[in-house]
């Protein structure tokens, strides 16, 4: 019902109104049905992102914002050269990396375990699957909060454990490195970085077992039984039978947690607000914008930011978009 | 894990059997000690909230690893009556920022849903010019971040004065929640047979009637699992609420609240107990609607 209909030609009987045909009218009302979140989308999600880039051309502080001028791009690109002049800027931008892959590869390896354990059916096992979902349905404002309080030094219980085993407190969330002895070697590892790696891996993780335990139920058991017959093992099984037929949910998955985790502002924020080598983008953006009150330069290092989201964009765009993923 | 190749004589099909049946074994040794594990980093931490929620802080600070309070802590309900007091009675005045973010959540999830129902239906069935354009929007702003977009709203709500206001925050709340519920409900739709609908308008239905009556009945877990996630999103967020409404303690959301009330005088139990309470709603919800709620996150997602 492509919109080819003609307009009824011009009748014997005059009309008050134009006649539209049903195709006519259904686009209408299409229309009508479409506009009230269209314009609240568009005003308040792609003009904001766009206005940014304006904004990071101006020099905005806090205190002026009632009286700025909106066409006066004085900074030129000043802000720019500002936010990537900074000492930490590069150290912030290895800092998100880490974090976006080490936190989205932790919560698919955790999701695709979890949901090979809970594939088969055993006793309890919708409870178990409920429980699973709490980290990811519980406000992050509370699991952070308890992470915080379990790992405290004072109050901690991991770290009591630690105290009761002999060994010296440690301060998880709070210190830069921790250096391992192992065999003789000293080993340093980025301590409050890898905490909140693990984090984002036990937060997210049953986001990706959700996907994985559905794609799992819906693989045909015959492959695998002619496996069986032919004697190749449960490893062997899940390497060359499970893996291969997991891999397309598993790059859409990879895809969508990576741009999610690559933008994640509350979870660090809240975890150690960015301290102890954990600051991230999303974290320097309100940095520059409630500590410094720069309102240009905290444009400056968004538009960075959703660059490097764009080209993600265009990736899952061109190699996983396409009608079937959307369903 | 490379297949041994050895030339198969009667010895080495032996080994090849007690190879798969020791695999048998350990797997499933394994996967018990799995679900255990598992269960062990979603309960345990749930149970630690909810434990300490109940003690007073000088009880923490000597046995920072007995979780469980005892039953005297747990009928006084002490840090709770604490928590929930208003202000001027010395406590954290609580009651107001449940209202707060209670009615925020509740008119977000009335206003999205009733645009997103419209939108997606649009979107699922009728024809139109930039039917496509549309689909793909919704799929592109569903993936972007808030963050990008959080300072020019910072700028103009400034401007014009909504910052600092709760309609600021729920204007924010419902454009960063259409995108989801769109695309949540969109998928769903497009389940529901076609040719039910075209049986009602042939019937003489209107269209607002085939909605209405075929639709809308046809859909209900559907719906029910967007307002759900929709509320679980307002009621969570907090990036828009720290920005916008930071300076009036009035019009705190909860998740703000709790995280403006640590503070070194702050005993943490006392946070234990703002945890709980934001997180009871959610988990009453989920639990009372599992089933739409998981099939919802495969239909969809939420972002997070």
């Amino acid at each position: 019902m492509t919109a080819q209909t003609e307009t009824p030609p011009p009748t014997e009987i005059p009309r008050k109104r134009k006649v539209l045909s049903l195709a006519q009218r259904e686009q209408r009302l299409a229309w009508w049905f479409v506009a009230p979140g269209a314009i609240i989308v568009l005003s308040l999600v792609i003009f904001p992102v766009l206005w940014n880039a304006a904004l990071s051309l101006q020099r905005i502080r806090l205190i002026d914002l009632q009286n700025f001028n909106y066409f006066d791009f004085n900074a030129g690109f000043g802000n720019y050269s500002r936010v990537t002049g900074v000492r930490d800027f590069w150290e912030t931008i290895r800092v998100t990396i880490v974090y976006t892959l080490g936190g989205t590869f932790l919560s698919l390896a955790l999701g695709v375990w979890a949901a090979l354990v809970v594939k088969k059916a055993f006793i309890g096992r919708s409870i178990v699957r409920g429980f699973m979902l709490f980290p990811y349905v519980a406000p992050v404002i509370a699991a952070t909060f308890v992470w915080r309080l379990m790992l405290s030094t004072q109050f901690g219980i991991v770290n009591e454990w630690i105290r009761n085993a002999g060994r010296e407190q440690v301060d998880f969330l709070g210190s830069r490195d921790f250096t391992l002895s192992l065999l003789g070697f000293d080993l340093t590892l980025p301590l409050a970085l890898s905490t909140v790696i693990v984090f984002e891996a036990w937060r997210y993780f049953p986001f990706a077992f959700l996907f994985i335990l559905a794609r799992l139920q819906a693989l045909p058991d015959d492959l695998e039984e002619a496996a069986m017959v032919d004697g190749a093992t449960l490893s062997q099984r899940f390497r060359y039978i499970t893996m291969p037929q997991l891999s397309g949910v598993l790059s859409v998955l990879f895809l969508l947690r990576f741009i999610w985790t690559f933008n994640k502002f509350d979870d660090i924020f809240l975890l150690t607000g960015g301290a102890a080598g954990t600051k991230v983008v999303t974290v320097g953006i309100v940095d520059w914008l409630r500590a410094r009150g720069d309102v240009g330069s905290a444009a400056a290092l968004s538009i960075i930011l959703a660059f490097v989201l764009i080209l993600l964009l265009l990736v899952y765009f061109k190699w996983f978009y396409t009608e079937e993923v959307e369903e | 894990m490379t297949a041994p190749t050895t030339t198969p004589t009667r010895g080495s099909t032996r080994r090849r059997m007690s190879r798969a049946d020791f695999e048998d074994r350990f797997f499933g040794v394994l996967k018990w000690l799995s679900i255990a594990f598992f269960l062990a980093i979603t309960v345990f931490p749930l149970l630690y909230m909810i434990g300490l929620s109940f003690k007073p802080i000088s009880k923490l600070i000597q046995e920072p690893a007995n979780i469980f309070p005892t039953w005297d802590e747990f009928i006084s309900l002490d840090t709770y009556r604490q928590i929930l007091r208003p202000v001027e009675e010395g406590g954290r005045g609580f009651i107001k920022f449940i209202v707060n973010s209670g009615v925020l959540a509740l008119f977000t999830v009335a206003i999205t849903t009733t645009i997103a129902i419209f939108g997606a239906y649009a979107a699922a069935r009728l024809q139109f010019r930039g039917k496509r354009a549309i689909s793909l929007g919704i799929l592109v702003v569903y993936l972007f971040p808030a963050v990008v977009i959080a300072i020019p709203l910072f700028v103009v709500f400034s401007r014009v004065g909504l910052r600092g206001s709760l309609l600021g925050l729920l204007i924010v709340y419902v454009a960063q929640t259409i995108p989801v519920a769109l695309y949540m409900l969109r998928s769903y739709f497009q389940t529901v047979p076609a040719s039910l609908e075209e049986a009602g308008l042939i019937d003489g239905l209107s269209r607002f009637g085939v909605i209405r009556r075929i639709t809308l009945p046809l859909s209900a877990p559907a719906i029910a699992a967007v307002a759900l996630y929709v509320f679980m999103i307002a009621w969570n967020e907090f990036l828009f609420a720290f920005l916008f409404v930071l300076d009036q303690p009035d019009l705190w959301t909860l998740p703000l609240s709790v995280q403006q009330l640590d503070t070194t005088e702050v005993p943490k139990t006392l946070l234990m107990a703002g945890s709980v309470i934001i997180t009871l709603p959610v988990i009453v919800l989920f639990f009372l609607a599992e089933r739409f709620l998981t099939e919802g996150l495969t239909a969809g997602g939420v972002k997070g």
